[in-house]
């Protein structure tokens, strides 16, 4: 770095900027992983601890993904969900807006698309696919909204009411899987099981490879994890948003509201975890029953989080972490582990992720400040962050040397 | 309805009602000081999972309670320090780190129980105490006076975290690092060590908080046994404006309401369960948006302090 800035002039900056932007990339990718890793290893002590063997449990769950056709898709089939409600993450954080309601918007959006395409049954299939889709998107949409407009007008934390909201979503289907929406099968046979009745065959998203669970809904999701992508760094309203979650007092002094934009980013994250709750039941289940989150609302977070709240970087987090959750599956299969480790160890994640967030701050900060030496240009290049208001190049001296 | 509320009615709810502020007050105090040194803790939830099965086995295995509370103790103590570390010194982002606290304590009691236990079973836990005298009041001497020992314990705790928060130097300090962590820094106050004492605390009381479930209220243990109940205890933080008696006050609005709606399931009261359970957390956003008329946060809630910055 030294060197670079004590090149010839005319391409001091230019070398300073490409050098900095280049690593800072690097290390911010590399942090993430580390923290896995990190939790992984906590994983396994627990493990130890709790008289199991961590070597085998780790084993069941890489064999158990990477050892058939079947463990690979059922991988991606979770990272379909995982992808769409972390787009969502994406897009409130960028606001700053924690959006912690993505299991009732799961709910919400899964709830719509199933008595929509129940409701419209004789629609042909090319109808009553894409309608049931945005049914799901409007309705998960809604209630991120109201999350979002009770931030925007009455400043109320949104974590606690978007947890509020899953609370009361869950209550809402069980009632609705207790009543109107429960399988005529189920009560004529006296079993009264809490599920909807199987949706019309043309509103199924076809499989991608047979015999095994791999839907459409991923190619959708990827899809728009590029318009999410071209949304956010391409458009007025994405811009906005992003200036919202980087400097709010800047983007009042531009006459950006601030409000409008949180509530706003919060009811498209509703959205995109409806999307996954409406996808999940046309895609896989072909119904709706309970449980049909599979804790995707909080995991999603755990994965925009690793891919850098990037909507290009949630592609491959989604992928890692579908087949982290499918191994977990496979562990308590295969060596009577529970797969409630994985929660644990997601948790945990989240922990070193958001801890490493400072320690590489600080290791740009240090070296800006050797930069800055020659270059006050690489300030703005070298802020790395989150999108949070982690207010990244504010280089100060204490800062650097503790 | 009318039939609904009969008088024995009125004083069962009345009774668990009390009995059901508990563990809200004791994670909600416990909140506050964690919140009024400036720090959000939002795994309060996932420390009384942890809290509460600790207690719980501890309990089962040795058939002690008091060691069982002991453990939520040390359990709490150890997830506030998890906590200390993440937001205070690498100062992360406090809402996405209790967030993650949160999913660490629900899977590691969840997987703990299930490696530990394995099926639901009840202890013989914390038992009514009746009070001499104050105990045989009629109708009052059983609603209040009739309680297991953390009942009364998360009662007394309203007067001396008010005693601590307004009349010691502690309380000063306290509030200081969390209105302006420079000043108080200039007066030579450690304000890092000051917010770890205040989320530990915090956490050591959501860890009580968990074992009264368990041992007190419920008796049990079960999978993502506090149903959200420490993210309520939070928003009753803000709703009682960050003092103990404005908690009390919330602990006891919420309790009615739980207790309500307890008894009209028992009572089979011509309203859809699902109903019920939604309404304490319908109440909670209502609560939330009163609460933000009269909000005075304290103001660096929220924000890791850094020598320099300011």
């Amino acid at each position: 770095m030294q060197s670079n800035v004590n090149a010839s002039a005319s391409s001091k900056i230019r070398k300073a900027r490409i050098t900095i932007d280049w690593k800072s990339i690097g290390f911010n990718s590399v942090m993430p992983i580390l923290a896995v890793l990190l939790a992984l290893l906590a994983g396994a002590v627990m493990l130890l601890l709790l008289g199991a063997n961590p070597l085998e449990a780790y084993a069941a769950m890489i064999t158990g993904v990477f050892g058939s056709v079947s463990g690979l898709t059922q991988a991606l089939v979770k990272a379909t969900p995982l992808l769409l409600v972390g787009l969502g993450i994406c897009i409130a954080f960028r606001a700053s807006v924690i959006n912690i309601g993505g299991e009732g918007q799961i709910i919400l959006g899964a709830l719509a698309g199933t008595w929509f395409s129940l409701e419209f049954d004789s629609w042909p299939g090319w109808l009553l696919i894409p309608t049931t889709i945005i049914a799901g998107f409007l309705a998960g949409g809604i209630w991120g909204f109201i999350p979002g407009i009770l931030k925007a007008r009455f400043q109320v934390n949104e974590i606690l009411s978007t947890v509020m909201m899953n609370a009361i979503a869950l209550q809402l289907m069980n009632l609705l899987l207790r009543g109107p929406l429960i399988d005529p099968a189920g009560v004529t046979a006296g079993t009264y099981l809490a599920q909807s009745e199987r949706l019309p065959e043309q509103v199924w998203l076809s499989r991608l490879v047979p015999q095994t669970l791999l839907h459409t809904g991923l190619i959708i999701a990827i899809l728009l994890a590029f318009v999410v992508y071209i949304f956010l760094w391409r458009t007025t309203l994405g811009y906005r948003i992003r200036a919202v979650g980087l400097n709010p007092d800047a983007s009042r002094y531009a006459g950006i509201s601030v409000p409008l934009n949180q509530a706003l980013s919060l009811t498209l994250a509703g959205g995109f975890a409806g999307l996954a709750g409406v996808i999940e039941v046309i895609g896989v289940q072909h119904r709706l029953l309970e449980g049909i989150t599979s804790g995707y609302g909080f995991s999603g977070i755990v994965a925009a989080l690793f891919g850098g709240l990037h909507p290009l970087g949630l592609i491959p987090a989604s992928v890692l972490f579908g087949g982290l959750l499918v191994g977990a599956d496979k562990m308590q299969r295969a060596v009577q582990v529970p797969s409630a480790l994985i929660t644990a160890i997601l948790g945990l994640v989240v922990l070193f992720v958001v801890g490493s967030a400072y320690l590489s701050r600080r290791w740009a900060a240090r070296r800006l400040i050797a930069a800055t030496k020659g270059d006050s240009g690489a300030r703005l290049e070298a802020a790395p962050g989150m999108g949070m208001e982690v207010a990244g190049g504010e280089a100060t001296p204490e800062e650097a040397n503790p | 309805m009318n039939d609904f509320f009969t008088a024995t009615v009125v004083i069962g709810i009345i009774t668990s009602a009390v009995r059901l502020a508990t563990p809200y007050l004791y994670a909600s105090i416990g909140e506050a000081f964690a919140q009024t040194s400036g720090v959000l803790n939002l795994g309060v939830d996932g420390i009384m999972l942890v809290g509460a099965f600790s207690g719980f086995y501890v309990t089962l295995e040795t058939g002690n309670p008091w060691l069982g509370l002991l453990a939520a103790v040390l359990s709490g103590l150890l997830m506030g320090l998890l906590m200390s570390i993440i937001s205070v010194t690498l100062k992360a982002e406090q809402g996405i780190s209790g967030i993650g606290l949160y999913m660490f304590g629900l899977g590691l009691s969840s997987l703990l129980f299930k490696v530990l236990v394995g099926s639901v079973k009840t202890v013989s836990a914390f038992s009514p105490v009746r009070l001499p005298l104050l105990g045989n009041i009629p109708i009052l001497g059983n609603i209040f006076f009739n309680q297991s020992l953390l009942v009364y314990g998360a009662f007394l705790l309203v007067p001396l975290a008010w005693w601590v928060m307004d009349k010691t130097t502690l309380g000063m300090k306290i509030k200081a690092v969390g209105q302006n962590p420079a000043a108080a820094d200039s007066l030579g106050v450690n304000v890092n060590a000051v917010r770890y004492f205040s989320v530990c605390l915090g956490a050591v009381l959501a860890g009580i908080a968990g074992a009264s479930l368990s041992l007190s209220l419920v008796n049990l243990f079960q999978e993502n046994l506090t149903a959200g109940l420490g993210f309520i205890a939070v928003a009753l933080v803000y709703f009682g404006g960050w003092r103990p008696l404005g908690i009390l006050g919330g602990a006891l609005l919420f309790s009615t309401v739980n207790s309500l709606q307890l008894w009209m399931q028992v009572k089979e009261a011509n309203v859809d369960p699902e109903i019920l359970i939604m309404l304490p957390y319908i109440l909670t956003i209502v609560a939330l948006i009163v609460a933000s008329n009269r909000a005075r946060s304290p103001a660096a809630l929220n924000k890791p302090f850094e020598r320099g910055e300011n």
